[in-house]
């Protein structure tokens, strides 16, 4: 991992001549400018020292060896195992891109890559646009609004494995409760999740409902930091509702919004447990996101392709660092200071 | 003078009520009676869609199992689910597992990192920009990436199936989250008690044990708190590296309760209570904060 990477030596040396002068009194001129740089910063890198070093080693090594593993034909049968006191030794080789090439010109990535990505702009679009309806309606002044709060951030309380498997109850179709009050209005009931639509349309729902709190908090926080003196200037200008919130609102919270929707991108992109839990990726393959598809390669066929799930899981962290470049470009042209 | 201050707010409403004639004109902050029950109306629908699944299953884990699938909301109202539960299941032995794993994350990763959401929150130094981004480029890792290796490298270390091998696995989730989250809590600290820390001759570790923790208590509640109930809820790597019926955690065990060959849905929703409730009520107390460290760590980035 590149974690000292910072272009920004002069800039931070200059600031914080306060805090690391003070260990510096009496020694000479240090000749290097590393060594002046440590006699200045060596506190703030001892802090950080723990940090780097966890990271380094549970997560560094393991992703160089996931980006190795990709790079080979790694499976169950070849890689270093011990059976019962037998120690077996790797036998998998080197396939330079092979791997890559495979999940690049063969329909099964490009498919489920056309499913997330599906999966999480509807989620996350669906979502922000419900979270900020409803944070707006909570900003107001409304009888009973913290009961409504509460009620509302319910499902972010809720370990998400067991709201899930909730939902799954409700989803049965034969005895489940949507299809029992349909069943009571004289209408058939709907396969859930047993359906290739309805699967994707249910598995949505679910993540859209588990997602609205921390988008409507955050936004709740948001509001309440923008001024009541810009709406004030607006209204005296004469702007009506919608303008105010076009101009006043939507600006105001830029910084929170930004953040937010990078990170309930992220979070949908890997949404591992709402697809697992309801579906496992069915029915057929149909609601598979990638990440559950590179679960499934190693965990759940037999035998486990290790190589396959590695290819997939640097590919999605590729995706993903790539999204976050663009997205913070974008925004920097935009003038945001992110 | 005090009534020249109401001036510009009668001068606004007037041309406004002017040009909308039909409508009388408002003060802000008022509305009509139609646009508070369209309001109200909003907000009771999606009350209920968000509580409803939620308490079906604490209905049903209080109705006979054979009741479980019908719509009554009150049948025979018993408890005999949990007794049921806690007595012919391993439900406590996952329970201690997940206390047990998630207590360790959560400690170690409030421990490791506490120093570091306090550094990059107070100063600038060579490698902060690079170390920020670590911090959240790790909380986009997928699980696919790093779920292979590990499983490899726990496997061959002998830490599949063991407490021990989860622990370190959920670090990796929880150190980068932890310094964030903390950086969030430590910038809303003035600088000026540093400041006179500085002056009263604390060292810059000095400073932060016995000023800046002291304060930031809540923030690290919160955080270990949080970092609690993602290891209490994860369940990829549970799934993968937690097999046999004692070693499971509450994320494995719920999915024997519910597997492709039906479902018993009695223990399934009264073991579902008995974990949502505890978080629940926690969760409940914290969330103002979370939401405040979340945003301003990665705001103020």
């Amino acid at each position: 991992m590149a974690v000292h990477t910072s272009q920004s030596v002069a800039k931070a040396a200059g600031d914080d001549v306060a805090r690391g002068r003070s260990r510096g009194t009496g020694t000479p001129p240090p000749p290097g400018k590393f060594r002046r740089a440590l006699s200045v910063h060596w506190y703030a890198w001892t802090m950080v020292a723990p940090v780097v070093i966890v990271i380094g080693v549970i997560i560094g090594y393991p992703l160089v060896r996931g980006i190795w593993l990709s790079l080979t034909d790694a499976n169950e049968r070849n890689v270093a195992r011990s059976i019962g006191v037998n120690e077996l030794p790797a036998t998998y080789e080197f396939v330079g891109l092979d791997n890559y090439a495979d999940a690049l010109t063969g329909g099964q990535f490009l498919g489920t890559l056309g499913w997330t990505l599906v999966w999480t702009v509807s989620c996350v679009g669906i979502t922000f646009a419900l979270g900020m309806a409803l944070a707006n309606i909570l900003n107001r002044k409304i009888a009973g609004r913290s009961a409504y709060r509460m009620a509302l951030i319910l499902p972010w309380a809720i370990p998400g494995f067991v709201s899930v498997f909730a939902w799954r109850f409700l989803y049965n179709e034969e005895r489940g409760l949507l299809n029992k009050i349909l069943g009571g209005a004289g209408i058939d009931g709907i396969p859930w999740l047993n359906d290739p639509t309805w699967a994707k349309f249910s598995v949505i729902a679910v993540n859209v409902w588990l997602g609205i709190p921390f988008i409507m908090v955050a936004l709740l926080g948001g509001l309440q930091s923008i001024p009541s003196e810009q709406y004030e200037a607006a209204e005296m200008d004469g702007a009506t509702a919608w303008q105010r919130f076009r101009h006043v609102t939507l600006p105001g919270l830029r910084p929170v919004s930004t953040t937010v929707v990078l990170l309930s991108t992220i979070w949908t992109f890997n949404m591992f447990p709402v697809i697992f839990l309801l579906t496992r990726g069915g029915p057929g393959e149909s609601t598979q996101i990638l990440v559950t598809q590179a679960y499934k390669f190693s965990f759940e066929i037999s035998p486990r392709d290790f190589a396959q799930s590695s290819t997939w899981g640097v590919l999605i962290l590729v995706l993903l660092m790539l999204f976050a470049v663009v997205y913070r470009r974008v925004l920097r042209t935009q003038g945001d200071n992110w | 003078m005090t009534t020249a201050a109401h001036t510009p707010t009668a001068k606004a409403a007037a041309p406004a009520g002017a040009r909308h004639s039909s409508r009388t004109p408002r003060k802000r902050g008022e509305r009509s009676p139609v646009a508070s029950v369209a309001l109200h109306l909003t907000l009771v629908i999606a009350s209920v869609i968000a509580v409803f699944p939620v308490l079906w299953v604490l209905l049903t884990s209080l109705k006979p199992a054979k009741y479980a699938t019908t719509t009554d909301f009150f049948r025979e109202t018993t408890f005999e689910n949990y007794t049921n539960l806690i007595k012919d299941t391993e439900f406590l032995t996952w329970f201690g597992n997940s206390v047990v794993i998630a207590g360790l994350t959560t400690v170690l990763g409030v421990f490791v990192s506490a120093t570091t959401g306090y550094a990059v929150s107070r100063y600038r130094f060579p490698g902060k920009r690079g170390l920020m981004w670590t911090l959240l480029i790790t909380q986009m890792f997928p699980v696919a990436v790093l779920i292979v290796p590990i499983y490899n490298i726990m496997s061959t270390m002998g830490l599949i199936n063991q407490p021990a091998g989860l622990v370190i696995t959920y670090l990796t989730i929880s150190v980068p989250f932890c310094a964030w989250m903390m950086k969030g809590f430590f910038d809303t600290i003035p600088r000026e008690i540093d400041e006179s820390g500085m002056v009263d001759g604390l060292t810059p570790f000095g400073t932060f044990w016995r000023l800046i923790l002291p304060l930031a208590k809540p923030g690290i509640a919160v955080t270990a708190f949080y970092s609690f109930i993602t290891a209490w809820g994860e369940v990829a790597y549970a799934s993968a590296f937690m097999v046999g019926d004692e070693n499971l955690t509450l994320a494995g065990g719920l999915q024997k309760f519910v597997n492709q060959y039906g479902a018993q849905w009695g223990p399934m929703t009264a073991a579902s209570v008995l974990i949502a409730i505890p978080a629940a009520l926690v969760f409940l107390f914290a969330q103002k904060h979370l939401v405040t460290g979340m945003s301003a760590g990665a705001v103020k980035g």
